[in-house]
């Protein structure tokens, strides 16, 4: 019951949303619903064993930690987007504010879905929510990045199909279910070649939701021109959503026996993403563009550790959080100096400590987050992978891992600090914005959670965190 | 009688594969693909024997979303976007042909390849999927106009349709249904796209579509 009323809190307020005739009643829908769905959340998480449709949604360990990854950064987001929209009056939000509830809704759907069928589903339908949150600003510029979002992200999103149907092929036999659970059991009688087949088209169509290379494309245009808020929630759910879909087929490929072929795919996937994102982060001077860069990399030191197996398993769940939090603390201070500054260029933007003091100071202290330096959660979950590398005796990709982060953190430090260093340049532009309560608070508590994670994972959450390792180290 | 008539549709969808990467204007493309469509809706009355309601309608979902509705909408994009009504490919005409059928050979040979179970093997049905989806890859990449890649994807789809008749049998009606209702909400925003880019940049060449790039 809980999971239906999980889901059906975030639709029941985009259908109210988008019936509210008033702009400013409508935003404040945004954190009413994100508390609902934050206090349900918890309860979920906390209760045995959630189930609800005949076992189509249920919560296993993996779903609980993207749950609650997804709520507690829509909660961040909705105070947020509150001073957001208040700024950007000029602007109706009456497609926005639905759009971004209809999103929590099928994610939540994403989490809880255990039918392949749903999961697909569900995960089309976030992305079609998430296609107008990027025209928001109704330039030319977002149009094309719209367009490229839905084209790249219907292909994948189709692939993934073909891939769940050759899944489905696969498993044919006297009992026909497709919820995972049956799937498991039935994975060790599966016909091999099909499994394999169907592997790599999962990976390839929920990996370009993702973003992983080389089919990231669509992803430095959406976050480059979509609103902060959007690239935050973007960034840090709708990927972490993807990436459970991908673990929830290797956990198939696994009990079939397949798991180290399965292990290779991701390996190279992994290793491919964070190069093509080290390449193409020195020299970035587009600081929104430089995140999106971030994310493609992030995306594949996910993938890289379920790839290494063993501890890497606990690494990349643990570095899901701390990925998806740093980057709203990234995405939503890089929105706040963007409109300081009306420019996402290091060609105009300059001196960002000066003219609005708290985001320029956390997007430097996101950008030290990000790239692995103590005492800041993803330094515990880097660490952990690239040790993973050397334990399971990949030294070449240990190396290889250690050049690459280096060339990330030296190409990401120098456009952070050209953004945040020196005075603000008489010509550049100057807004109104100033940094205020709504748009500075939330980050402040998103980067107070990145380093509490970094210096003392609460006792629950490693549970929760060794449930979830634990649960693709077997069948259940 | 029932494997040689779905064999025989099957042919009928590689010919249109093949047209539709040669014509060299939009309305016949769009024509194609709706005929490919209407194929596709009846398929899933020969593949499964004992059918009720629900395959009826879902053969009936098919033919009116493939066949009418979706053409209907890319052809009102048409008209109110006033693109010209050429094709403009990034390869040739007679190259991507060539292309198309060096694919449908490949599919041929992997879905040899491929393990079916014994009540398919008589079928050509993975080989003409398989050929579908290169079809409407090349469509997608190979051609400049918006409106030729949202043709393109519909192609793909089709593809992953022909696919979906394997399972008929054993696949549960929501996720038919669910294929169907996708399609049908991707087209919708698409079109909705495609009017805004139109009135941005006047046209729907994606050429324009050039300013994010590294």
């Amino acid at each position: 019951m809980v999971l239906i009323a999980l889901i059906l809190v975030p639709l029941l307020g985009a259908a109210l949303a988008g019936a509210l005739p008033s702009e400013r009643d409508r935003c404040l829908l945004l954190p009413i619903a994100a508390a609902g769905h934050l206090a349900l959340a918890l309860y979920a998480i906390a209760a045995p064993e959630a189930r609800a449709l005949d076992g189509w949604l249920a919560l296993d360990p993996p779903g609980r930690l993207v749950l609650l990854l997804l709520s507690v950064l829509f909660a961040i987001c909705s105070v947020y987007a509150v001073g957001y929209l208040r700024y950007r009056r000029e602007l109706s939000n009456r497609i926005f504010v639905p759009c971004l509830l209809l999103f929590l809704g099928m994610t939540t759907l994403v989490v809880c879905a255990q039918h392949l069928g749903l999961l697909w589903i569900s995960v089309e339908a976030a992305t079609l929510a998430t296609a107008p949150l990027i025209y928001f600003n109704r330039t030319p510029r977002s149009i094309e990045a719209t367009w490229k979002y839905l084209l790249v992200g219907s292909v994948g999103i189709a692939l993934a199909l073909l891939g769940s149907f050759f899944l489905a092929y696969a498993s044919l036999g006297q009992d026909a279910s497709l919820l995972f659970g049956d799937l498991l059991a039935r994975a060790p009688d599966m016909n091999p070649v099909w499994l394999k087949v169907a592997f790599v088209f999962l990976l390839v169509g929920y990996g370009t939701k993702m973003g992983l290379a080389p089919m990231h494309t669509w992803k430095p245009d959406a976050y480059g021109e979509a609103p902060g808020v959007v690239g935050a929630l973007l960034a840090g759910g709708l990927t972490s959503c993807a990436f459970l879909a991908i673990v929830r087929v290797y956990q198939i490929c696994q009990v079939a026996g397949e798991g180290a072929y399965a292990r290779s795919l991701l390996l190279v996937f992994g290793l491919l993403s964070i190069a093509v994102a080290a390449v193409f982060l020195v020299g970035q001077r587009d600081f929104k563009r430089m995140l999106a860069y971030s994310s493609i990399e992030h995306m594949g030191l996910l993938v890289l550790g379920i790839g290494l197996g063993g501890s890497g398993v606990f690494a990349s769940w643990l570095h899901m959080l701390n990925n998806g939090l740093t980057k709203s603390v990234l995405f939503l201070s890089a929105a706040n100096i963007h409109r300081a500054f009306d420019s996402k260029s290091i060609d105009q933007v300059r001196g960002a400590a000066r003219r609005v003091p708290l985001s320029g100071t956390l997007f430097l202290l996101g950008f030290f987050a990000i790239t692995g330096s103590p005492p800041f959660g993803p330094f515990v979950s880097e660490f952990l992978i690239v040790s993973r590398a050397f334990a399971a005796e990949h030294y070449v990709l240990g190396a290889a891992l250690l050049v690459l982060l280096l060339v990330v953190f030296v190409g990401m430090g120098r456009t952070v600090l050209a953004v945040v260093q020196g005075t603000p340049s008489p010509e550049a532009q100057r807004t109104t914005y100033q940094d205020g309560l709504l748009t500075g608070l939330p980050v402040v508590l998103a980067m107070a959670v990145v380093l509490l994670l970094g210096l003392h994972i609460p006792v629950p959450l490693e549970a929760l965190l060794r449930e979830a390792a634990r649960f693709l180290e077997g069948p259940p | 009688m029932r494997t040689s008539a779905i064999n025989l549709l099957l042919v009928g969808i590689l010919l249109l594969n093949l047209f539709m990467l040669g014509t060299s204007r939009i309305r016949a493309l769009i024509q194609a693909a709706a005929l490919q469509g209407v194929v596709l809706g009846g398929m899933p009355l020969l593949v499964s024997a004992h059918g009720g309601w629900r395959m009826a309608l879902v053969a009936l979902a098919t033919v009116a979303l493939k066949g009418a509705v979706i053409p209907e909408m890319l052809r009102r994009a048409l008209r109110e976007a006033q693109i010209k009504r050429e094709v403009e490919p990034i390869i040739g005409f007679v190259p991507t042909m060539l292309l198309g059928a060096a694919g449908t050979l490949l599919a041929v040979a992997f879905a040899s390849e491929l393990p079916l179970e014994p009540q398919h093997r008589e079928l050509l049905l993975v080989p003409a999927s398989f050929s579908t989806l290169v079809t409407g890859f090349l469509l997608l990449t190979t051609r400049i106009k918006a409106i030729t890649q949202v043709i393109g994807y519909l192609v793909l789809e089709n593809g992953i349709f022909i696919f979906g008749m394997l399972l008929f049998e054993a696949m549960p009606f929501l996720v038919e249904i669910g294929v169907l209702l996708d399609l049908f909400v991707a087209v919708f925003v698409v079109s909705i796209i495609m009017h805004h880019i139109s009135r941005e940049f006047a046209s729907l060449d994606t050429r324009h579509l050039a300013s994010l790039k590294e």
